[in-house]
């Protein structure tokens, strides 16, 4: 055997060798995600499909799977009280996210001008999230109510013709839940974006300062910009929480008065379980699902492409 | 940021006052349900039915606190919520545990180890984050059974880690995309492997993110009452549970004391971590968890 | 020595066979508060006195909605509770799939034909055979009053029929009082409106549109009276009702800021606990126009099937402790119902509970004892949904006229059924 015989015999081992660790490497990551999406592919999309399968039922109180077309579908749409909990959801979500984001935002700000007692501000605006709203729910419907709340106190206070009486005026009722809300999650966002301001580069402030750009230009123009992909985050989140409130609509009003603050989880829940129609229920989660699907999809596709690029 | 609005004239001080004056206003607002809460705790009960809400107690007491704790009745057992904690406590530890890991590990695979589709593969994980629970609490109370997990702790741990993954995966992908490549690919190149990478480089600087995840799954198993109260078995319910049979009892008579109380008392690990940890939390998502 | 041979022998089989039948049995239900639970607590006690362990799985809330989605889920996941707290027509619905057992063994033994009334009876029976055990009588068609108030508002008997009540709610007002507490919420709403629609309507009547579900009763004028008269009540109440809970609108009519509520039985815990006594310092009489009928509500625990002998022998335990005399006096005494037992002496009992069991009697000669649907007594889940949603919605919409809610109710009706 020749030296370059063994060298290219050492070398041909080593590539093949490499190859194999060039194997693995290119498997290991995809089966170390490979669980995760197994779960993901059976515990969401897959009973997102039972569901849906389920909406095609005429289930009552158990699963039957005695499949009547579209009917469910049609039932739902005749519901007066799915109306009112879709509107119901595109305005309290609407308003939840507009004025969680513009708090944050604001508080953030406010926080990042080098406050004293920064730590303890930032507490106080965080800590409800940590707060269940089974929790807190009926505080609020305390603070909320008329006349044992905010209306009473402040009328005690001298001010005999205050009126805060949303909670039991059916039109106003829905606002009531976005104070809630906001109250829970506002503090998040506004860590959020603190987050993100701090992330910001000082020499972009130094180069607008010594430019001469007034402070609100900065802002407008730097800092706003820089915290999309914040904006991004926040929006996941808020979004997330808007869909699910369930125990938000359960503590305060209990989709009162009447149905007027009912929403779609609400009503999913209520027609499922405790009215035994099954099918009925599942059509709402499905609608539910594709207004969420609707909405996110765009904001996805939008921003992660955007990353992409830049 | 820096010192913009650092100038000391007249107009900036009044508008620095003017700053501060709206924080504590803000401060004050969103304290006021904790404060109605505390108050009402410690008030006797004859108070409660006669007075207001802000109103200071006349009687202070301790004794809601108590009962609450010992001896409030949860159904045929009055024994408060002491016996409760640790079931919870049994189920959030675990679920965090593991959650925190496979988020970590998902996120560190879908960055740094891009591959064909790991956009769309998150993508698709992501979307768990929307899962409204009440809409799987039927498929999921079949599929426990078959698991032969049903009415158990590791049942409930089980349902945790699985809609938890899709949260920490976002944290954890969004923090590591921002951590800077090179080290990672002088490591491959150094021939180093795809957990000795992870253990050694990655998860040194992960401190920041792991922190935001354990606290957002800590708060979200903690306060969960839907999986828990389904899927628990008369052994292990958790706090939630506990609390909400203690409130909301349809035809008995109501102690508001006790019930504030009560939930002070589920509340208080929550509140814990995030008085103590909040600094960490927003750490963590300045470094960079945040920016995409 | 051989009888005592055998006797010891026997005992010791006895012993034997007390053991292996003693079981641990889930018993599922959402009797939480303090009262409620020192009352069941005797069951607890009586059932592990014969050797078996009750395993409590309590979920409080909705008047049973919480514990009743739990319970799905569990029937669904394959380990249903061996005992749960279920009502009325929603016993048969679970009959009828297949998963409660059969106790007519300690039905008969103990023979519960003879003293349970039948009309009630039948609604713990799957195919003639007993499924479940009821526990005792609420009735729902209370008027309850604070006489102070009333006093000083110049009335001095209760309102027999709606005119008086319009009446007498003018005068209170007058005298700066609410005439009605109320809380504004759906399940409240509809309890005022069946007393309301029993009442103008008469049981007959009820009946046929709230148990038959006759859309002709359903839409015909004496329904829309019965709206009319009902959104009129709301001039009697306060503008705060929304969301309040009914044992809030109880303590007005305690602390003399309302002069009556229209509550089921339940709510005599509150005065209790305010310590006021029946007559003396809180009235019960039953709701205008109401006064020969009864609206029952029955608590029942359904037993489901099991295969383990010991299991079904703990559940016919239970079913036995129940319907117990002395569990069946001590229970109802606390929770401020009646005994479902009708052999049972109601002499430790308060006024407003003697005047209930014969307020049932009367009612059960006249044929006047309607099922209540307001607490799922009468129609199954999602009807009483349907209804629950038009009533309340006609209650909190100013500008709704009645025919229109007659309309919807017929139409809801039939959309659920």
């Amino acid at each position: 055997m020749t030296p370059t015989d063994s060298l290219s015999r050492a070398s041909s081992r080593r590539a093949g060798r490499r190859s194999l660790a060039g194997t693995l490497e290119r498997v290991l990551p995809r089966l170390v995600v490979a669980p995760s999406l197994a779960v993901a592919l059976f515990f969401v999309y897959g009973y997102m499909l039972w569901t849906f399968i389920l909406s095609l039922t005429g289930s009552r109180m158990l699963p039957q799977y005695n499949f009547v077309g579209l009917e469910q579908y049609a039932r739902l749409f005749a519901n007066e009280r799915w109306h009112v909990a879709a509107t119901n959801l595109v305005v309290f979500g609407g308003l939840f996210i507009a004025i969680c984001l513009v708090l944050g935002l604001a508080l953030a700000i406010f926080l990042d001008q080098r406050i004293r007692q920064e730590g303890a501000l930032r507490t106080i605006y965080l800590y409800p999230m940590a707060l269940s709203l089974i929790v807190t729910g009926v505080v609020w419907r305390w603070l909320l109510n008329p006349s044992l709340g905010i209306e009473a106190l402040v009328q005690s206070w001298g001010f005999e013709n205050f009126r805060f009486d949303w909670l039991v005026d059916p039109d106003m009722a829905i606002y009531t839940l976005v104070i809630a809300a906001v109250w829970q999650a506002s503090g998040f966002v506004m860590a959020l974006f603190l987050a993100g301001l701090r992330g910001i580069d000082d020499s972009l402030f130094k180069a607008a300062a010594l430019d001469g750009a007034s402070l609100p230009r900065v802002y407008w123009r730097i800092v706003l910009p820089c915290l999309r992909p914040v904006v991004f985050s926040a929006v996941m989140i808020l979004a997330h929480i808007a869909i699910k409130s369930f125990d938000l609509v359960m503590a305060l009003t209990g989709g009162g008065p009447g149905y007027a603050t009912d929403l779609p989880a609400t009503f999913m829940y209520a027609h499922t379980f405790t009215r035994g129609q099954i099918g009925l229920g599942s059509a709402s989660a499905i609608m539910m699902l594709c207004g969420v699907l609707a909405i996110l999809i765009p904001y996805l596709y939008s921003e992660l492409r955007e990353r992409k690029h830049g | 940021m820096d010192n913009v609005i650092r100038r000391r004239t007249p107009r900036a001080r009044l508008l620095r006052a003017g700053l501060y004056a709206l924080l504590i206003a803000a401060a004050l607002v969103y304290l006021l349900p904790l404060v109605v809460m505390v108050l009402t705790s410690v008030k006797p009960i004859e108070e409660i039915r006669a007075g207001a809400l802000l109103s200071l107690p006349s009687h202070f007491t301790l004794d809601p606190w108590i009962k609450a704790w010992s001896s409030a009745c949860t159904g045929m057992r009055c024994d408060g919520l002491s016996g409760y904690f640790v079931n919870s406590i049994k189920i959030v530890v675990p679920a965090v545990a593991i959650s925190t890991l496979v988020g970590a590990i998902n996120g560190y695979a879908l960055t740094k180890w891009r591959f064909r589709g790991s956009e769309l593969v998150f993508a698709m994980l992501l979307f768990g984050c929307f899962v409204p629970f009440q809409v799987v609490l039927m498929p999921m109370a079949r599929t426990l059974g078959w698991l032969g997990l049903a009415s158990s702790v590791s049942g409930l741990v089980l349902v945790h880690v699985v809609y938890g993954i899709a949260f920490t995966t976002l944290f954890f992908r969004n923090y590591y995309v921002a951590v800077p490549d090179e080290m990672i690919n002088a490591a491959k190149l150094d021939g180093a492997g795809f957990f000795r990478i992870f253990w050694r480089i990655l998860l040194p600087v992960s401190g920041p993110i792991i922190t935001v995840s354990v606290i957002w799954q800590f708060t979200q198993i903690w306060n969960d009452f839907l999986f828990g109260v389904a899927f628990a078995g008369f052994d292990s319910q958790p706090v939630t549970v506990a609390l909400n049979n203690m409130v909301n009892t349809s035809t008995g008579v109501k102690e508001y004391n006790v019930d504030m109380a009560a939930a002070m008392i589920a509340a208080l690990p929550t509140l814990v971590v995030y008085v103590l940890a909040g600094k960490y939390f927003v750490r963590g998502l300045t470094a960079g968890s945040v920016k995409g | 020595m051989k009888p005592l041979y055998t006797l010891a022998a026997g005992a010791a089989l006895a012993a034997a066979v007390t053991q292996a039948n003693a079981a641990e049995i889930e018993v599922l239900h959402w009797w939480t508060s303090g009262g409620e639970a020192k009352a069941a607590n005797l069951l607890k006690q009586k059932l592990e006195a014969k050797g078996h362990t009750w395993k409590d799985f309590a979920v409080a809330g909705g008047g049973g909605d919480s514990a009743m989605t739990v319970l799905k889920s569990r029937a669904i996941s394959g380990n249903p509770p061996a005992v749960a707290q279920i009502k009325g027509p929603l016993i048969q619905e679970w009959g009828e799939m297949g998963f409660l057992g059969n106790i007519d063994k300690v039905a008969r033994e103990e023979n519960w034909d003879s003293f349970l009334p039948p009309e009630l009876s039948a609604y713990d029976k799957v195919d003639g055979h007993y499924a479940a055990v009821p526990v005792n009588i609420h009735r729902i068609n209370w008027l309850w009053a604070n006489p102070e108030v009333l006093e000083k508002s110049g009335i001095d008997s209760l309102p027999k029929t709606w005119d008086e009540f319009f009446a007498d709610a003018k005068k209170i007002r007058d005298a700066g009082f609410v005439p009605l507490a109320h809380g504004g919420q759906p399940w409240q709403d509809a309890t005022v409106f069946e007393v309301v629609l029993m009442g103008v309507g008469g049981a007959d009547f009820y009946r046929k549109a709230f148990v038959d579900l006759d859309p002709e009763a359903l839409t015909s004028d004496t329904m829309v009276k019965a709206l009319t008269t009902f959104k009129k009540l709301r001039g009697a109440m306060d503008p705060d009702i929304a969301g309040r809970d009914w044992n809030i609108a109880t303590s007005m009519v305690i602390s003399g800021k309302a002069a009556m509520q229209i509550m089921g039985d339940w709510a005599k815990g509150e005065f209790t606990a305010a310590g006021m006594t029946p007559g003396e310092d809180y009235l019960c009489e039953a709701a205008p126009m109401t006064e020969h009928m009864f609206s029952y509500n029955v608590d029942s625990f359904a037993m489901f099937k099991v295969d383990d002998k010991g299991k079904q022998q703990a559940q016919m335990d239970l079913a036995g402790l129940i319907l117990s005399k002395d569990f069946q006096t001590t229970f109802n005494k606390a929770k401020g119902s009646i005994p479902v037992r009708m052999d049972v002496p109601l002499d430790d009992f308060d006024a407003c509970a003697k005047s209930s069991r014969e307020a049932f009697d009367t009612a059960q000669a006249q044929g006047g004892l309607v099922p209540s649907l307001a607490h799922g007594m009468a129609v199954s889940a999602s009807v009483q949904g349907a209804v629950f949603d038009v009533i309340t919605n006609f209650f909190n919409d100013p500008d709704m006229p009645a025919e229109k809610a007659a309309e919807r109710l017929a139409s809801a009706v039939r959309a659920a059924g």
